[in-house]
């Protein structure tokens, strides 16, 4: 490890992050070397698989695809981090489950020895989040902080797999109002504003967003009725998954459900390190928040100007 | 669960039951099954279930007593798995698990839709990626990575052909391919059954 950095991680991508939002990548990668944090890539790591879409297709495949990517990370010898919600999900039930089924393990490693490979099961999977709440902790970033908000209302997303099932995440059991995730939003001088079933899924998840799309709409629609009601200026989430489903989301909410929803919806959505960032002082170009291209059909899907408004108004 | 309970629950399981469903359960482990009471929270959980005729108690009722209708019901692909039927159970039911169990079953007997399977074959099998950035369609995908500074393709499978072949060869031996293989097989017997019915 370079003397530099304090702590150092396997960056496991995943598939929506570098595919769908590589402005979050950048920004993931930026902040933690900022905090002193050092993220390995993980070379040939796979889609994680998503947990409620190929495990749902078939257990086995899921366990020893899981394994493969865990195993890339301690080769390195480092956990494995990810930014998403559902690979965090794959990642910390595969090795939980693996790490409490002998049998289970011994069959999944005969399955890798075939590419010559070998799962241990010796380096937790970790998000993101984990690793600013429990490995840093609130004070150390508190120490970055340069710049403060002093009026952003915002609704914190958990999203589902990052508190659930509550025994295999390191929140000592907590999943029905868990605090971590405001509590960071809040270091940046934000506030985490309270709106009706703060808790309840994007809708994307479980193969629902490619089974029925207006189905998974009509759980953001109820979401973002939620979070408009109690009047906040932007969405905060640690997901890119609900990330996706909550940007592109309010453009098929717009669409499908013109009609019951009033005012269409364009609430400007933030991943978390994008939001510390610019607290820390960070160059927006760092974070992914400028765009500097003429591409079009891309993310972010809903404008992200309305808060850089704010950014440049209350800390600039 | 006290260990008297969980004698009792294996004790009980269906040995003998006529339930081919209840019993893939019970062969995974997931005898648990038979420990519902049917009381309902898992429904009265369920953000789906608020919008959609999904309903968790039921799927896990007709599963239980070997209803297979439940198979092909779309319905049980509307979970969006967010576990707050498996956090409240009262029996201790890992609700959501038994979900995904009955999806492996469905899967299995050529019940998946059109979309999953594409999603699964043409894309996660192929690439390695869930959602990937090669091919024609995705430049602007790859375009915008590098808008941000970012190399035009991840260091994940995408840049490592060989690692695309390695999670293949994994998916091969592990009976994915198969599986698919024959999903696609059922399907295709089954849609040339209907159609044959309707002509009669």
């Amino acid at each position: 490890m370079s003397e530099d950095y304090k702590w150092r991680y396997g960056f496991f991508l995943g598939c929506v992050i570098p595919n769908r939002y590589p402005m979050i990548e950048a920004s993931i990668r930026n902040v933690f070397d900022y905090l002193g944090a050092e993220l390995l890539d993980l070379p040939g790591a796979s889609c994680c698989p998503a947990p409620g879409v190929f495990r749902a297709f078939h257990i086995p495949t899921w366990f020893v695809i899981a394994a493969r990517n865990i195993s890339i990370a301690e080769e390195l010898g480092v956990s494995p981090i990810t930014g998403c919600n559902g690979c965090y999900g794959t990642l910390r039930d595969a090795w939980y489950e693996l790490e409490h089924d002998y049998d289970k393990k011994k069959e999944v490693n005969e399955y890798l020895a075939k590419i010559g490979r070998t799962y241990k099961g010796n380096f937790e999977p970790k998000h993101v989040i984990q690793a600013f709440y429990l490995d840093m902790g609130l004070d150390y970033l508190k120490d970055f902080i340069k710049l403060k908000f002093s009026d952003l209302k915002v609704a914190v997303h958990y999203g589902c797999h990052i508190v659930k099932p509550s025994e295999k995440r390191p929140w000592n059991g907590e999943y029905e109002a868990p605090r971590f995730l405001d509590e960071i939003v809040e270091i940046t001088g934000a506030k985490s504003i309270d709106y009706k079933d703060k808790y309840m899924c994007c809708g994307a998840g479980g193969a629902v967003r490619t089974a029925v799309k207006e189905v998974a709409a009509d759980f953001t629609r109820e979401k973002l009725v939620n979070m408009r009601d109690a009047g906040v200026d932007i969405i905060i989430n640690c997901c890119p998954f609900c990330h996706l489903q909550l940007d592109l989301g309010q453009v098929e909410v717009n669409n499908f459900y013109g009609d019951v929803i009033g005012e269409p919806f364009h609430i400007p959505v933030i991943y978390i390190t994008q939001l510390l960032g610019v607290a820390f002082g960070m160059d927006p170009n760092l974070l992914g928040l400028i765009k500097n291209h003429e591409l079009q059909g891309v993310s972010p899907f809903i404008s992200i100007d309305p808060f850089l408004n704010i950014v440049k108004e209350q800390l600039i | 669960m006290s260990e008297n309970v969980e004698k009792y629950i294996k004790r009980k399981v269906y040995k003998s039951t006529s339930s081919r469903i209840a019993q893939k359960f019970v062969d995974a482990g997931l005898e648990k099954i038979r420990a519902c009471i049917n009381c309902g929270t898992c429904t009265g959980s369920c953000p789906s279930g608020r919008r959609t005729a999904y309903r968790t108690r039921s799927a896990i009722r007709r599963a239980l007593t070997g209803d297979e209708s439940v198979l092909k019901d779309i319905d049980i692909w509307l979970c969006s798995t967010c576990y707050y039927c498996y956090e409240r159970c009262p029996r201790d039911i890992p609700v959501t698990d038994m979900i995904i169990k009955l999806r492996n079953i469905a899967v299995e007997e050529g019940y998946i839709l059109d979309s999953h399977f594409g999603l699964a074959n043409d894309i996660f099998y192929a690439t390695g990626h869930g959602v990937p950035a090669t091919g024609e369609n995705n430049k602007k995908w790859r375009d915008l990575r590098e808008s941000y500074g970012l190399p035009p393709l991840p260091p994940t499978v995408h840049s490592y052909p060989e690692a695309v072949k390695e999670c293949q060869e994994l998916m091969n031996a592990v009976g994915f391919r198969k599986l698919l293989d024959n999903a696609a097989k059922l399907k295709e017997e089954r849609a040339q059954a209907a159609k044959k019915d309707k002509e009669e």
